[in-house]
Formats: C-alpha cells, sequence, structure tokens
C-alpha cells in the first residue's frame, strides 16, 4: 500500500502536466497588457516616422523607456507561452518540442534587443543632455 | 484487459470537417492575430534598434518602416493587437463563467470584429493628430 493521498497521485496527471498554471499566466499577463497597449500605442504610433533625434528623445525619458521594456518583456513571454498551445494542436514528439524552443528563443531575442535599444537611446539621450 | 499499445488519436481541431461557425473562426482569429503580430513587433524593434545604432543604419530602417510596406506591417499588426486585445478581454470574461451562452458568445465575436476596425480607425486617426 502507497501512503499518498488521491490528490498526490493525481497532480502532474493531467493533459498539461502542469494542472492551470499556464493558463493563470496567460491570464494574468493579459491583464497586464491590455493596461499598458493603448498607451504604448499612442507612444509608439506618434514617434514613428520622426527623425532619429526625436526618436531617441522620445524613448530616453523614463516613461516611455519603462512602459516600453515592460511591453517587450510581459509581451513576449505572453506570446512565446501562447505559441506553446497551437504547437500542441499541431505537432508532437521531438517536432513540437523544437518549435516551442525556437519560439521561446525568438521570443527572447527579440527582447533583449529591444532592451539593448532601449538602454543605448536612454545612454545618448544622457550624454546630449549633458552636452545640452 | 488495458492494450499497452498506444492509441494513434487525432490532433485536436478536425478544421476540415467543422463548419465554419461564429465561435470556432473568432477564436481561430484570437491565434492567427497572437502569432501574426510578430512581424510587426520584429519590424518596430528592428526600428528601435536602428535608433539607437546609427543614422546612416536609422535612414535605411526608418525608409522601410515608413515605406508603403512598412505601412502595411504596421496597420495590418495594429488591426491583430485590437482584435487580440479584445477576444483577450473575452476569454477573461468567460473564464469568469458569464456571457457563454451561444447568442452572446456570437454577439462577442462580431464586437471583436467589429470594435478591432473601428479601435484600429480611431488609433490611427489619434496618432496622427
Amino acid at each position: 500500500m502507497r501512503y499518498l493521498t488521491d490528490r498526490k497521485r493525481a497532480v502532474g496527471k493531467g493533459a498539461s502536466g502542469t494542472g492551470t498554471e499556464h493558463h493563470w499566466w496567460m491570464s494574468a499577463s493579459a491583464v497586464a497588457l491590455a493596461f499598458m497597449i493603448p498607451t504604448w500605442l499612442y507612444i509608439v504610433g506618434t514617434t514613428l516616422g520622426l527623425p532619429q533625434q526625436a526618436v531617441i528623445a522620445t524613448f530616453s525619458q523614463p516613461f516611455p523607456a519603462i512602459l516600453t521594456a515592460l511591453v517587450v518583456i510581459v509581451g513576449m513571454r505572453h506570446f512565446a507561452k501562447g505559441t506553446e498551445i497551437w504547437i500542441e494542436d499541431y505537432a508532437r514528439g521531438t517536432t513540437g518540442k523544437a518549435l516551442k524552443i525556437a519560439m521561446h528563443s525568438l521570443a527572447y531575442v527579440i527582447m533583449a534587443t529591444a532592451l539593448y535599444a532601449l538602454g543605448k537611446m536612454v545612454f545618448i539621450g544622457l550624454l546630449l543632455g549633458a552636452n545640452g | 484487459m488495458a492494450e499497452a499499445k498506444p492509441v494513434e488519436r487525432p490532433l485536436s481541431p478536425h478544421l476540415q470537417i467543422y463548419r465554419p461557425q461564429m465561435t470556432s473562426m473568432s477564436s481561430i482569429l484570437t491565434r492567427i492575430t497572437g502569432n501574426g503580430i510578430i512581424v510587426g513587433v520584429l519590424l518596430l524593434v528592428w526600428w528601435l534598434l536602428a535608433a539607437a545604432t546609427s543614422p546612416g543604419y536609422f535612414n535605411f530602417v526608418n525608409a522601410i518602416a515608413t515605406s508603403w510596406f512598412g505601412d502595411l506591417v504596421f496597420t495590418l499588426s495594429l488591426l491583430g493587437v485590437w482584435y487580440h486585445y479584445l477576444a483577450g478581454i473575452r476569454h477573461l470574461i468567460w473564464d469568469s463563467a458569464k456571457m457563454m451562452d451561444i447568442k452572446t458568445a456570437e454577439l462577442l465575436g462580431w464586437i471583436c470584429i467589429i470594435g478591432s476596425v473601428v479601435l484600429t480607425a480611431l488609433t490611427l486617426i489619434i496618432i496622427h493628430l
């Protein structure tokens, strides 16, 4: 006889393997994005098409820089974990794993690139501010 | 007796045999928009990187980002963002076990589709003011 409760025996045996954790995480990040996206769209939309100096001036300010960083970090995690679900519907085994790794990697590359660009623009903004 | 042999089960959505319905189509659109937005994100982050790199590189990427191609990518991405936004809220509503009867679910589908077009137009108007 095994001294395990029914619950303990059931944990991890469902289709997801992790219960509702994935669903809950997607819901929580969705709410975060819902609050951030409208303002962020306005900032990006009004900056796109401006000369380089103006673009740097916008994204070196605290609010646009922090908001963009948050949208990219939360957005790319939401994207990567979201792709897992359709991959599970259409691919399995090694193909599925490879696709998931590829999507997570793409998301992290985008995240790192955006953070690098933001950091550099903040730095350039500081230098320009110090000179002017 | 339990068979040890694994059963070859079909993968989930049997798109070929289902009649298109508002609920299924609006759900598939959620997936398509969620994934499709990545194209706009790629162009946008490339543009951010260029702005942080050099005037020459910025001019090159900015020319693409502000060309008809860039306008097309960003406008479709904006439409995708708003659709996914509304469809996401719809899922949050459903998660609280509300508005799940078929009539209301179909109405919410129409709200997502029409709402995304309206919000895209509004966004374009506001950012061009």
